[in-house]
């Protein structure tokens, strides 16, 4: 069977695949951008208890593997009355664990402000929210742009892992299509190029293209 | 809460009594005592000018002031209330975070580095606070902001970021964000510091204005004596977290009295 024969057949069932694996990502990084930024602020806080509550969470999350947070989440978590199908599961398991490793870059993202615009802004008699909404955040998030491109990489590939709870992402097709024809090579060389391509065609210059406007916004260019 | 020692005030009250009041103000960064026991009154519509070496406790004075941190011991009044404090059952304890903002609407400062929000244009700069702290429209806040851009020459450059702005033009608009919110005191922390000699007249300028046109009461560090003597009322000379000496102009320049005061000052026009 030739790549291209393998294509014509198989190729729509990869882009289902895809397809999921894109949705996976995207619902992925909202959840990890969410925790990140509130596990963030907490790990800033003087609460010792919001602040201590941040600091296992991180830990849990980021010194355990992601395989058996993804399993605790779909298999174990029932057990507990909380039942998630598959499909949840899965982003909510990678976005979690991935938001405990944003959690850091917007913790140093807000610290790397320089502190004299803490004290303009107080000085401004801006209350604690609106310094951070309107003052502190916009430049934090500039400075940690960068380092969330190569973390919303490791989402992409984090999300792979879901196809060992049955999601039909595109692992999983690779590994089915591999199942019943043994086209290896194929199947999985075509996978590894789409997840690069997604990575260095979609991410990166997303990443970028955020990075020059946020750049714009402080005048930068 | 540690109880104050001495006796306060829970007011200062007569017509005579002074806009700022620093009582016995200590301030300690560990065991290092920047401010030790300070005593210093500024009358309203005063202008009082801070010298002394680097290390004095001179931005700390100022920062005090602006409750950018807490004092230690003894209390500081603006405009006849206690400022790090309040009253509660007839005694003075210390100031809630609510009491400390309603007391900082009448202060502000501008710093050595401006501080100027990086990602807002020169007029953003200018009504961010009056819009979010004060409640003004936005179409007020840009009056506002426009004629106190205008009165420090900004007017033109009002719509570019902080980043294209020279360091005499950034602190021209880092005044007018100040003022914006109209405190009753302004300080300013060697605001000339950080400049290139060739546009520091643009920010004394600024500071002249203010000082002939507005009944502001004005607090200044600097370490340029010519202006210091020019504009002052008073000068208070810092050493050690103390006011070592303290006159009008001529007589802290042209007559001093203390031997440090007198080291100081030649060792300054010396350096010119
Ligand atoms: N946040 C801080 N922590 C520790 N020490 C500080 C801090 N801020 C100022 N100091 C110290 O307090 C002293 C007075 O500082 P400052 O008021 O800035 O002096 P000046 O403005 O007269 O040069 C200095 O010795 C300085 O190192
Ligand atoms: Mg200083």
């Amino acid at each position: 069977m030739s790549y291209v024969e393998f294509l014509t057949e198989f190729g729509p069932r990869l882009v289902d695949g895809t397809i999921t694996t894109a949705q996976q990502t995207i619902l992925a990084a909202a959840v990890a951008i969410l925790i990140a930024v509130a596990a963030g602020l907490m790990r800033l806080s003087h609460n010792r208890l919001i602040y201590g509550a941040a600091t296992v969470y991180i830990e849990i999350f980021r010194g355990t593997s992601l395989l058996v947070q993804l399993y605790w989440i779909f298999f174990v978590l029932p057990l507990f009355g909380l039942t998630l199908d598959k499909f949840t599961a899965g982003f909510m398991a990678v976005g979690m664990n991935l938001g405990a490793y944003g959690a850091e870059l917007v913790r140093g993202g807000i610290l790397s402000v320089p502190k004299g615009q803490w004290e303009a802004a107080l000085a401004l008699n801006m209350s604690p929210a609106k310094r951070m909404i309107r003052i502190i955040f916009p430049q934090a998030i500039l400075n940690m742009l960068p380092p969330w491109g190569n973390l919303l990489i490791e989402l992409l590939k984090g999300t792979a892992l879901v196809a060992l709870i049955s999601v039909t992402d595109l692992m999983f097709e690779a590994k089915q299509i591999n199942g019943s024809t043994f086209l290896s090579a194929q199947v999985f060389g075509t996978a590894l190029i789409i997840y690069y391509l997604m990575a260095r065609c979609l991410i990166t210059p997303f990443m970028r293209w955020l990075e020059r406007i946020m750049a714009r916004k402080l005048g930068r260019i | 809460m540690k109880t104050l020692t001495k006796d306060y005030p829970l007011q200062l009250s007569g017509d005579d009594s002074p806009i700022v009041r620093f009582q016995n103000v200590t301030k300690r960064y560990g065991e290092l005592v920047v401010l030790d026991a300070l005593d210093l009154d500024v009358a309203e519509g005063e202008m009082v000018t801070i010298i002394g070496p680097s290390g004095s406790g001179k931005t700390t004075v100022l920062r005090m002031l602006m409750a950018l941190e807490k004092i230690d011991d003894g209390v500081i009044y603006v405009n006849g209330e206690p400022m790090t404090h309040m009253e509660k059952n007839g005694a003075l304890v210390r100031a809630s975070k609510k009491h400390l903002r309603q007391q900082r609407t009448n202060i502000g400062m501008c710093f050595q580095h401006f501080n100027l929000f990086p990602h807002m244009t020169a007029l953003e700069n200018c009504i961010e606070a009056p819009i979010q702290v004060l409640g003004l429209s936005k179409k007020e806040a840009c009056q506002r902001a426009e004629e106190l851009l205008d009165m420090v020459g900004m007017l033109e450059k009002c719509h570019e970021h902080p980043a294209r702005l020279s360091g005499g033009q950034k602190q021209r608009v880092a005044i007018a964000r100040s003022l914006a919110m109209r405190p009753k005191v302004m300080l300013f922390d060697e605001v000339t510091s950080a400049l290139d000699p060739e546009v520091i007249g643009e920010v004394t300028q600024v500071i002249r204005k203010l000082v002939a046109k507005h009944n502001l009461t004005m607090l200044m560090v600097t370490h340029q004596m010519g202006f210091a003597k020019e504009i002052s009322d008073r000068v208070c000379f810092f050493f050690d977290g103390k006011i070592e000496e303290q006159g009008s102009s001529s007589q802290l320049f042209d007559n001093p009295q203390k031997e440090r005061t007198q080291q100081f000052l030649s060792a300054v026009l010396e350096a010119g």
